[in-house]
């Protein structure tokens, strides 16, 4: 059990640290958003299982052979309140921090996901209050402002795309069709759980470097994901042009400054240039070998963990 | 900043196209006029308005019996105010929400212009 637990502490320092950091630099994830973002999330689970497996099954070890005998034998002390006689100080406080590292997660999940529903809700109230549908759109309404803006409001119940009448006088109508495709593909991908998740892990880290880029990769992909649904409605070059062109618009709008200088200190370089480099200059999508390569990978991340913890 | 309620918002809709300010009982037989169907309490209408009052929205004269109220802002103000917060951005509603285009620095507005007008070969 204690070879295990060393083990799995290496797995999780190795997916906490040098894996994103390659995966967050590497070339191929614009070539196969998808199976990136597969990889993604694996890699995100498989740490966080193996770094609180590998104190568990660390401090488990006075209790028994494995995990579930283990698990058994400390229930039992714990409502005894008791000790093994050869349990020693660093292994309950391992257990204690396994503990307080789950309950930390789950509970930053908890509050980020409530937040954003609080906000969501919020937003939509407003948004019902200042727009009008858009003709034709069902889901989409149209902000009576100048400056270009196109977002969608995922709903539990019912979800908005939102366009303002900026958006409508600079793009021309195929384009606009391309912003309308995008957002309906990050709709009906639900890619704002993915999101929502990375989002959640980010703030219950924040001193966690890795932490922010993982947030910002998985980011991009979900766009280019979208972008990939959308060049299917129109064609490279005009999802392109639309997204410099609200890229550009936004940017100068002296109408509405604090669309994009609010946060200038949060703003990563080189969101948006990558998108539209890609779509101009379309590379092969990754072939299906590789992509296959990958999913298997992103499996065993997840499947060596739990062999580990339960089966040694 | 505070959002209406339904009633609020009804409320608020008869002092806004008011031209001056109106009693409670002047807003009441207004409320009345405007949807016929409802039947308000003048006791119902004071509480709407002194909550208004407390979120900022409207304005009470003592001076006068009886009293005298009237809205703080223009409808258009208020309907620009509801707007800056949409379109702002804060942490929190980023994630709420999904731009087709999100954050861009200056310098990558920049290089989309670039790409746009086609100076720039790549």
């Amino acid at each position: 059990m204690f070879t295990a637990s060393v083990v799995l502490a290496a797995l999780a320092l190795t997916l906490a640290w040098p894996v994103p950091l390659i995966l967050a630099r590497a070339a191929w994830p614009a070539r196969a958003p998808g199976t990136a973002l597969v990889l993604w999330q694996s890699i995100a689970l498989a740490g966080g299982l193996s770094m609180i497996g590998s104190l568990v099954l660390y401090g488990l070890i006075p209790f028994g052979g494995n995990l579930i005998e283990g698990g058994f034998e400390f229930v039992r002390h714990l409502f005894a309140g008791t000790l093994p006689p050869d349990a020693n100080f660093s292994q309950m406080f391992a257990l204690c921090l396994a503990a307080l590292l789950t309950g930390h997660l789950l509970l930053s999940l908890l509050l980020t996901v409530v937040r954003s529903e609080k906000q969501r809700a919020r937003h939509l109230s407003l948004v019902n209050l200042l727009s009008a549908p858009l003709e034709g759109n069902p889901g989409t309404r149209v902000l009576d402002h100048p400056s270009p803006v196109a977002y969608c409001l995922p709903g539990t119940t019912s979800s908005v795309t939102v366009l303002s009448e900026g958006l409508l006088t600079l793009l021309d109508e195929s384009q606009l069709r391309a912003v309308i495709a995008h957002e309906n593909a990050h709709l009906a991908q639900q890619h704002h759980l993915v999101l929502l998740a990375f989002k959640s892990w980010h703030s219950a880290l924040p001193w966690f470097p890795i932490a922010n880029r993982a947030e910002t990769a998985v980011a991009v992909l979900v766009e280019m994901l979208a972008d990939d649904q959308a060049r299917r409605a129109t064609d490279d070059r005009t999802l392109a042009t639309a997204i410099a062109l609200v890229g550009s618009g936004a940017a100068t709008d002296p109408g509405a400054p604090e669309l994009t200088w609010a946060n200038r200190g949060e703003i990563e370089p080189g969101l948006v240039g990558p998108r539209v480099v890609r779509l101009l200059n379309p590379q092969h999508p990754l072939s299906s070998s590789a992509r296959a390569v990958v999913l298997l990978a992103a499996t065993a991340l997840l499947v060596i963990p739990t062999v580990l913890l339960v089966l040694i | 900043m505070a959002t209406l309620g339904e009633l609020e918002r009804t409320v608020m809709d008869v002092l806004w196209g008011a031209d001056g300010s109106l009693s409670a009982n002047e807003l009441r037989d207004r409320l009345d006029s405007a949807n016929g169907a409802k039947e308000l309490a003048v006791t119902t209408v004071l509480t709407v308005l002194s909550r208004l009052e407390n979120k900022g929205f409207v304005e009470r004269d003592r001076s006068s019996r009886p009293h005298l109220y009237r809205s703080v802002t223009t409808r258009a103000e208020h309907t620009a105010d509801l707007m800056h917060e949409v379109l702002g951005s804060a942490p929190d509603r980023e994630a709420a929400l999904a731009r087709f285009v999100g954050q861009v620095s200056p310098e990558e507005a920049e290089t989309l212009r670039a790409l746009l007008s086609g100076t720039r070969n790549s």
